[in-house]
């Protein structure tokens, strides 16, 4: 199980990524952060903190669940529906630069059924994609705008993302399935 | 989850709190600018209801909507039941055009378990007869959760029309289900045979069912099942079982006031009390949306019909 990143290579990522995201966003009061859940919320509040101490200022973060949206839901009626957890937007996301946050970007599925999710919330400026690792084989004509790490994989291998908050420890590893 | 919704007893516990627990999500839906999900997009779903009902039948039609079910209605006043179709012949018309769910309520007990062996279509009880009426004991078990934080080890105390009563029955199997004490009270002539092999304690004496309790949840004098003489009079069904303020005083000074509506002021509840401080029957209300609406969810990916 080869480990990718690590703790360290975790936290040096998404610092910076902060500044990636500040460099390219001088209007600073427009920047909302949204995680996708599970693991994309944890991550969005570490961007929020990092940004905090870069420049002291709060950047309003957001919690989506997607489960509702996904375009494979009621394909496999054998078994049981996914659990969907709250989706927690506690701000108006119209004119605000959205930086939509998830772990692992793949086929690209579970960020086209995320900007539907969205866009239902108001007309954001802008969305840009942040992600952890961006493994490739995409299905839809999506790009991450923010990566923490590019990581070729087959696809008999899966991605594993852990965080503390959910997981107990930081690390990203790969295994053959 | 099995294929139909059609009683608390077909329902573990953890299948219950999967299903409150999902419609503490789907209540965030309902305070959104845009009140809708794609979810159930192409799904078809027929209420049946051959009894009037404003509220159920609202709160699933709002449930489907907002999930953006096709939905359509069919009140049994302006269909060919009035022309001697039977609910067999009836369900397997509307089979024939392959909905993919049927919410029925019928004023007869087991109308539900009927259609759920002849029809395809996943089959949601809305209240059949005397019998079951499992997602408003849903509805009624989110609501005290989301005030108590548990319902283990709750006093409940259910009082009125206990014989007549589907919301009594299914609450009593949710409820004892999830560990909660359940006191049932009302006039002799009401309380079923045998009703204390559910679990529950019977009081003749409504001041002994309500001391401490953390709930009360009245139910409604149903006159139109009522086939004699039951009560002496509504007036003084209402001294002696009524929940008046020096009733409610007796119970935990926390408490809250249900009511599965429609209600009959004056019979079963006085008004300071359904409009008073403790009551929470217009939040049992809203909540039986989002409860609609995490059944429908879970139902809709359940297994097929063999």
């Amino acid at each position: 199980m080869p480990v990718v990143l690590d703790a360290d290579r975790i936290s040096r990522s998404l610092a910076r990524i902060a500044h990636e995201i500040l460099e390219r966003n001088p209007t600073i009061g427009e920047l909302a952060l949204v995680g996708i859940r599970t693991r994309g919320v944890p991550l969005a509040r570490r961007l929020a903190r990092a940004i905090r101490e870069i420049n002291g200022h709060d950047v309003p973060t957001g919690a989506l669940d997607i489960t509702l949206y996904r375009d494979d839901l009621m394909r496999h009626a054998v078994a049981a529906q996914p659990v969907i957890r709250k989706t927690e937007i506690p701000f108006s996301i119209d004119d605000k630069r959205i930086l939509l946050v998830d772990d692992v970007l793949y086929t690209g599925r579970t960020i086209r059924a995320a900007l539907d999710a969205l866009i239902e919330f108001g007309r954001p400026k802008a969305i840009q994609l942040v992600v952890l690792v961006d493994r490739g084989h995409r299905e839809l004509p999506i790009k991450a705008d923010y990566v923490g790490k590019n990581v070729p994989t087959s696809l008999s291998q899966s991605v594993h993302v852990h965080l503390t908050e959910v997981d107990g420890r930081d690390e990203v590893e790969i295994r053959e399935s | 989850m099995k294929k139909d919704l059609l009683g608390i007893d077909d329902l573990t516990t953890d299948e219950i709190h999967l299903v409150l627990d999902t419609a503490e999500a789907m209540r965030e839906i309902g305070q959104r600018p845009i009140k809708k999900v794609p979810t159930l997009r192409g799904k078809t779903i027929v209420n049946l209801f051959y009894e009037p009902s404003t509220r159920t039948r609202t709160s699933f039609e709002i449930a489907e909507k907002r999930l953006s079910a096709d939905t359509l209605n069919i009140a049994v006043a302006s269909s060919s039941v009035l022309k001697g179709e039977t609910l067999a012949d009836t369900a397997m018309n509307i089979e024939a055009m392959a909905p993919d769910m049927i919410v029925v309520r019928h004023a007869s007990s087991g109308a539900g378990h009927l259609l759920s062996r002849i029809c395809r279509s996943r089959i949601i009880n809305a209240g059949d007869g005397m019998h079951e009426h499992p997602t408003q004991a849903l509805l009624d078990a989110f609501t005290i959760r989301e005030h108590k934080k548990r319902i283990d080890g709750l006093k409940v105390a259910i009082i009125g029309d206990l014989l007549h009563s589907r919301v009594l029955r299914s609450n009593v199997l949710l409820l004892t289900k999830l560990g909660a004490e359940v006191w049932v009270s009302g006039p002799t002539t009401l309380v079923p045979a045998g009703i204390e092999r559910f679990g529950v304690r019977v009081s003749p004496r409504v001041d002994e069912a309500v001391v401490d309790a953390d709930v009360i949840m009245m139910l409604r004098i149903q006159q139109e099942r009522m086939h004699g003489a039951f009560i002496p009079s509504l007036r003084e069904y209402f001294t002696t079982f009524g929940m008046t303020g020096s009733r409610v005083a007796r119970a935990k000074p926390d408490v809250i006031i249900m009511h599965p509506g429609p209600m009959n002021r004056g019979v079963e509840i006085a008004s300071e009390v359904a409009d008073g401080p403790y009551s929470v029957i217009l939040e049992q209300v809203a909540n039986g949306v989002a409860v609609r609406m995490a059944v429908l969810y879970l139902l809709a990916g359940g297994p097929e019909a063999d």
